[in-house]
């Protein structure tokens, strides 16, 4: 009997100590990890590819105030309310972090002291950035505005608030690899709207179903969803879906008109003023991705 | 010949408000902004050149842009906040002070715009940017799609 507790006890602590190592943080490693000098200039366009200004500004903010980052609007998903952070170069936001600590947030989803960011900040997608494009946003990010202040923390509910629990999801949903395959031949070009709507740009992020544990659902990416603060849906935007062509999706990203001249509206009023900030080719290579994929 | 047969089937198009039956107000509402829709993708077209310029017609689409922009307000009432497919999103009646912002932008801005009485495409098009800066502002808070 004294054994059997025994046993039990040390079955406990091993399965305790597995628990605690798979849901470990794991951050980049030397030979990943983002290298200084970043170009602040270059920056600015991934700044704009990312949309930290529609989570991070203030909500409605207009003109120069997108690059307030102090800070913005709560997120209230079925998971809870998510508050954005301030990622103003202020020390109340990232002015202590270096490259590898932001490297490790966008990238891993870490905070520089270590514990695991909420998936609602899109490191899932970020994952797939470039070292050097995270390095540029780093060094745009430093020569914007310094916002003071701290947003009041967000509201998670239970089991969703025991953030080590993060951990585990990571392990079964933060993948760097590509998502949709392309044949080989694929041109240059759909592949580097892959890398915008994958990566940086996160599309699937919201026009992706997610599961019950909040993973993207890869078998219908792309293919529209319930919006995640229940407010209606979010569009599919493959072909299967979305019958516009190449140059008129390019043209609703720059003007916010559906081919009848629709507007955008929703949260893509948001991003499509962030694209309408990107050169056209960035637009044109986002198209033809989205046209390339098959489900 | 042909560009005054362009302008004369536009002009027929234009000239009719949109269609207001009096179904209730979701259908008056909707009524109204597929108008604004076709009127929208009549000036966009006249833009860029698809189909000619025609100042007649540009100032029939601003002056319909004024009486949608008079008129839309009117059909939110209490009673109609669901039901028949609307995509008017709550906030309508949960943030009036923000919402009659957002109709009364519209009204000054369109009427700025019909006064504007452009003779040329360059000043169309300033008119009408004036006009559809609005779409997507309102849009965001206060339309929500469904598919």
């Amino acid at each position: 009997m004294q054994r059997l507790l025994a046993s039990l006890v040390l079955l406990g602590a091993v399965g305790a100590s597995a628990a605690w190592l798979v849901t470990a943080p794991q951050p980049l490693p030397a030979d990943v990890v983002a290298q200084a000098p970043g170009d602040a200039q270059r920056g600015a366009r991934i700044l704009h590819v990312g949309g930290c200004a529609s989570c991070h500004a203030a909500k409605g903010a207009k003109g120069a105030d997108r690059l307030k980052l102090g800070g913005g609007a709560v997120l209230a998903t079925a998971f809870g309310a998510f508050q954005p952070p301030n990622i103003s170069p202020s020390p109340d936001g990232i002015a202590g972090w270096s490259l590898a600590d932001f490297d490790n947030a966008m990238r891993r989803g870490i905070s520089p002291d270590g514990r695991h960011y909420y998936p609602a900040f899109p490191y899932t997608s970020y994952a797939r950035m470039t070292a050097g494009d995270v390095a540029d946003l780093f060094a745009y990010l430093g020569t914007l505005p310094a916002v003071a202040g701290e947003p009041a923390a967000g509201a998670i509910k239970f089991p969703f608030n025991i953030r080590r629990g993060i951990g585990l999801w990571k392990r079964l949903y933060l993948d760097t690899g590509p998502v949709a395959r392309l044949p080989a031949t694929a041109p240059a070009q759909v592949r580097a709207g892959q890398y915008l709507v994958e990566g940086p740009g996160h599309c699937g992020e919201c026009h992706t179903p997610r599961d019950i544990f909040g993973g993207l659902d890869r078998a219908r990416w792309l293919q529209g969803a319930p919006d995640a603060e229940g407010k209606g849906r979010v569009p599919g935007i493959l072909p299967a879906r979305l019958k516009w062509s190449a140059a008129e999706i390019a043209d609703y990203l720059k003007t916010g008109f559906t081919p009848d001249y629709d507007s955008v509206g929703g949260s893509m009023v948001e991003v499509q003023a962030n694209m309408a900030q990107l050169p056209e080719a960035d637009r044109t290579a986002i198209a033809a991705y989205l046209k390339a994929v098959t489900p | 010949m042909l560009r005054s047969m362009f302008a004369a089937v536009l002009a027929v198009a234009v000239i009719l408000p949109a269609a207001t039956a009096a179904a209730g107000p979701i259908e008056d509402r909707q009524a109204i902004m597929k108008g604004n829709g076709r009127d929208t993708k009549m000036g966009g077209e006249m833009l860029k050149g698809v189909v000619p310029f025609d100042a007649a017609v540009a100032n029939k689409i601003l002056a319909n842009y004024a009486a949608a922009a008079k008129a839309f307000p009117a059909h939110f009432p209490a009673n109609s906040k669901t039901g028949g497919d609307t995509e008017a999103s709550s906030a309508i009646w949960t943030m009036p002070a923000d919402w009659k912002i957002a109709t009364d932008k519209f009204q000054k801005d369109t009427a700025a715009a019909a006064a504007l009485k452009p003779t040329d495409a360059a000043t169309f098009g300033k008119a009408f940017g004036m006009v559809t800066a609005n779409c997507k502002t309102c849009h965001e808070g206060f339309r929500i799609k469904k598919n």
